[in-house]
């Protein structure tokens, strides 16, 4: 009762936010269960590529949750939020790595496999301290936020806005690309990092290591959402959406729109840092393709089609896309372009507001005719 | 009686000479080289000598052939019809090759086949004879080769025959070739004279290939070095030091002359773009797919014709225009009027139907690239100076992108479409309160920056793959070219476009292919954030309607 009365203080009375939390707490409970307590011939039953696969949608979810923080809540649409979900995950990648020792194909207990290949002797300093766990965790969070910090502070500064401010991000997740696809930036280059053994010592193969990674994503989810709808209830979530609707208008007020701006970007760059973090040991791989332009993009349509400006919207069509191209990559690799390409367009056309927006339509739809009927 | 004696000789070799023109203009030349590799197989090595000297009279490309294969040691005869062939060498045995027809007749044991042998001073003579042969070959593209060869071989005894060519040649490009030839030779010799003769041709006539030549020169002369040579020493470093800074100058106009052709390509690509992005401030994402279109229209349309390979382009503009133009209009209609005033939405649409175009070609015509195929005047090479050559292909997409900014600036200011398309740039609302409909102007806009994409994705096929992630692989660099130049101005896109093409070539040789892009990125992204509106930004009332 003690966490349930928690929770309706952290969530005042909002009764979407809370039905969210309370089936993102049944997931975490019955997917474990599942996989651990039911025979293996059950049609229930969930393997381990199950949990694993559960637990992606639920990083990319709070991905998109991330990008709608800013998109939904203060109009800045970031066609480069990729890029810090590959920098959180790379953070992660490089702990992961260390961690190998030597029990890499060349044995050695600093260099990484691909370093010992190339022909180095020492490891790079931006690799120094990435064998602590608390460190790479740290990293995980800071270097996004950095990023953005910087990125966002000369852009809002000098007022770059709308469309300018898509193009640019856009621009420097694919020069972020470029970059990571070369040997010499010292991060594994084309094959990016892989063949990780296990994470503060158990065996990333392991069943409860990837409840834990599970259960792990579906904490981070939880909190990133309560954290996210805690800021937009606040104060300066307030006059962040302001700043979405006029931002002219806030300007004048006497409000420094960029600071609002600036802290909304970087929160949600570091909330992009910790989905990637997560979704690293659970995919066993981060390569350069994940700062491609096209999975940014990608990140754009799981929150409009699940519903800009709702945090748990956002979340759901995050899950909802992906739960889609597993489907029609494995069954009908053909058609998934058409349909991806579709959902853009018809979305953005016909669902200015998404699924949740389609739902609430019906509700309010369904109310008012049954208003009807009992007059 | 001795007069006539005289004439009666001379009017006999005039008669041999004759006879001889009539023998070669016969058709009888053929003849005559069978009966000289007839003879082959049984010479001894003193027939052979008159042999080869006899075949390199000939001067034929088939009698060169013969000596250069001879020298080689890959000149065979069969055992038992003396028939003389080419064989190669190969693991399952030699395969012979037929002299005057060149195909391929089969293939023997060792056994079967004897070489014709040569000793040293024979193979010496032989190769002098192929020199003298060929320099003096009917056929001025042999000349210069053979120039070419004995530029490179340091063979000095070869200098006679040479001097003896430079008095013969009446082409003066060959002459040219023969002249360096000679004075690389010159430089060989132990001759005082004739090597600052040669420094002098050389220092009027830089050619790259000549600076490892003169370094060894440089480095011959280090070795002994006394005050004799120390003139002979200065005057060589001066000679290299001015083919140095030959080709420094010559790589400048070159990198500028890469990056006038990177830019006027990504003119061709991003102009299009800047005007759906100035007129409508309608983020185009599937952009770079009618790019796409017009590649793959080139493709269809060389399918189509393949016997007008070679005005394949000129067919392929119009129809790339309008192929491209159409996909444009109907994606105005269908789904960008829906979004005006929504411009980030607009950007999502659109990247939708950039997927679906993609896609679709991957079915239609698979996800390996395609083939297009290069007409003749578009390849090669034209050559400035020995350091600098610049090719055609590049040239005429330059040229043609100057065209179509010209054409381009024509439309907008002269036709009556293109005043009300800059209306509608310049105020939406009032431009429709004068009377234009809006509605079909935006269309039309949309029709022609997609047509002149489809343009560009002829241009295009020439020089990149055909592919379904052609439009994809430039869709980014538009984007940098429009906001760099500012967006609705066909000046600001021509600048951009030259400016990040140029800049692009000359970072190129210091950081390599990948962080000159990446440097340049970043450069974009700075300088938005310090110009938002681009180089050249609308000012005035106009620069408040696309925003």
């Amino acid at each position: 009762m003690m966490r349930s009365n928690f929770l309706s203080n952290l969530l005042k009375g909002d009764l979407r936010a809370k039905i969210f939390i309370y089936l993102l707490i049944f997931a975490g409970v019955i997917v474990p269960l599942l996989n651990l307590y039911t025979p293996e011939d059950n049609f229930l039953h969930l393997t381990d590529y199950h949990v694993a696969l559960f637990g992606k949608y639920l990083t990319y979810g709070l991905l998109a949750l991330s990008l709608d923080l800013i998109w939904g809540y203060c109009g800045i649409l970031s066609l480069g939020h990729g890029a810090f979900f590959a920098l959180g995950g790379y953070c992660m990648g490089m702990h992961l790595m260390r961690e190998i020792g030597v029990r890499g194909v060349y044995g050695d207990p600093i260099l990484p496999d691909f370093m010992v290949f190339l022909n180095w002797s020492e490891l790079p300093l931006a690799w120094y301290g990435f064998d602590h766990l608390g460190y790479a965790l740290f990293m995980v969070i800071f270097v996004p936020a950095f990023l953005a910090f910087v990125f966002g502070w000369f852009a809002f500064k000098s007022r770059v806005t709308g469309v300018y401010f898509s193009i640019i991000t856009q621009a420097m997740t694919f020069a972020l690309m470029l970059a990571f696809f070369q040997n010499d930036l010292g991060f594994g280059g084309n094959n990016g990092l892989t063949d990780f053994k296990d994470i503060m010592g158990f065996s990333l193969q392991d069943t409860t290591t990837k409840i834990f990674l599970f259960c792990s994503s579906v904490v981070a989810l939880g909190l990133g959402f309560i954290v996210s709808n805690k800021f937009i209830k606040s104060h300066a979530g307030i006059v962040t959406t302001a700043v979405r609707d006029q931002e002219d208008r806030v300007r004048f007020l006497g409000y420094r729109v960029e600071y609002y701006k600036l802290s909304a970007f970087v929160v949600s760059a570091a909330l992009a840092g910790v989905a990637g973090a997560l979704y690293v040991p659970q995919v066993g791989i981060i390569n350069p393709g994940e700062f491609a332009p096209l999975k940014s993009i990608e990140v754009v349509v799981w929150v409009a089609l699940g519903g800009r400006g709702t945090l748990y919207g956002a979340i759901i069509g995050g899950i909802l896309v992906n739960l889609a191209k597993s489907f029609f990559t494995v069954n009908f690799p053909e058609i998934w372009l058409f349909f991806l390409g579709g959902l853009f367009v018809l979305v953005t056309i016909f669902l200015p507001r998404g699924v949740i927006g389609l739902f609430a339509d019906l509700i309010k739809y369904f109310k008012s005719k049954k208003l009807k009927t009992n007059e | 009686m001795l007069n006539i004696g005289e004439d009666m000789n001379k009017f006999a070799k005039l008669l041999v000479i004759i006879f001889m023109f009539l023998n070669i203009n016969n058709d009888s030349f053929a003849q005559n080289i069978d009966e000289l590799l007839a003879a082959l197989p049984s010479a001894k090595f003193s027939e052979k000598e008159v042999l080869v000297s006899k075949l390199g009279d000939l001067k034929t490309e088939t009698s060169i052939k013969v000596l250069k294969s001879l020298e080689k040691g890959t000149l065979y005869f069969l055992r038992s019809s003396k028939k003389v062939i080419y064989a190669d060498k190969t693991e399952e045995g030699y395969i012979l090759t037929d002299i005057l027809t060149s195909e391929i007749i089969g293939k023997v044991k060792k056994k079967k086949i004897k070489r014709i042998s040569l000793n040293n001073k024979l193979r010496k003579f032989t190769r002098t004879i192929i020199a003298k042969s060929s320099l003096l070959s009917q056929k001025p593209h042999i000349r210069i080769h053979s120039a070419k060869v004995i530029f490179g071989s340091r063979s000095v005894e070869l200098l006679p025959i040479i001097n003896e060519a430079l008095k013969k040649e009446t082409n003066d490009k060959v002459k040219k070739q023969i002249e360096m030839t000679q004075a690389r030779l010159w430089l060989l010799t132990e001759d005082k004279k004739l090597q600052e003769q040669s420094l002098d041709y050389f220092s009027n006539n830089t050619d790259p290939k000549v600076q490892s030549v003169i370094n060894e020169f440089i480095q011959n002369l280090d070795t002994e070095k006394n005050d004799s040579n120390l003139l002979m020493y200065n005057k060589a470093i001066s000679v290299v030091k001015k083919i140095e800074s030959d080709i420094k100058f010559f790589k400048l106009i070159e990198n500028l002359f890469f990056g006038l052709s990177l830019g006027s390509i990504l003119f061709l690509a991003s102009v299009g773009l800047a005007i759906t992005f100035g007129v409508m401030g309608v983020i185009n994402l599937a952009h770079g797919e009618m790019i796409m279109i017009g590649a793959y229209t080139t493709y269809v349309t060389q399918l189509a014709f393949p016997n007008l390979i070679e005005y394949s382009l000129m067919i392929s503009l119009p129809f790339a225009f309008i192929v491209a133009g159409l996909v444009g209009i109907i994606i105005e209609r269908g789904v960008i009027r829906y979004l005006y005033g929504r411009p980030l939405e607009t950007l999502l649409a659109t990247f939708g139907i950039s997927l679906i175009l993609q896609q679709l070609v991957r079915s239609i015509f698979s996800p390996i690239n395609r083939p297009v195929i290069t007409p003749n005047w578009m390849s090669g090479m034209f050559e400035i100076h020995p350091a600098l050559s610049l090719s055609y292909g590049r040239l005429y997409i330059i040229i043609f992108s100057i065209t179509v900014f010209v054409a381009l600036l024509a439309i907008l200011s002269k036709t009556h479409v293109g005043i009300q398309i800059r209306a509608v740039m310049q105020n939406r609302s009032m431009a429709r309160a004068m009377g234009i409909k809006t509605g079909w102007i935006d269309s039309m806009t949309f029709g022609l920056g997609s047509g002149i994409a489809g343009i560009a994705g002829v241009a295009l096929s020439q020089i990149t793959n055909v592919g379904p992630n052609l439009g994809q692989n430039y869709i980014i660099d538009c984007f940098m070219v429009v906001v760099f130049g500012g967006v609705g101005n066909l000046w600001g896109t021509l600048t951009g476009a030259f400016l990040i093409g140029i800049g692009n070539k000359f970072l190129e040789p210091f950081s390599g292919a990948v962080l000159a892009k990446i440097i340049t990125l970043i450069f974009v992204i700075l300088f938005i954030q310090k110009r938002p509106r681009g180089m050249f930004a609308l000012k005035g009332r106009a620069s408040e309607i696309n925003q």
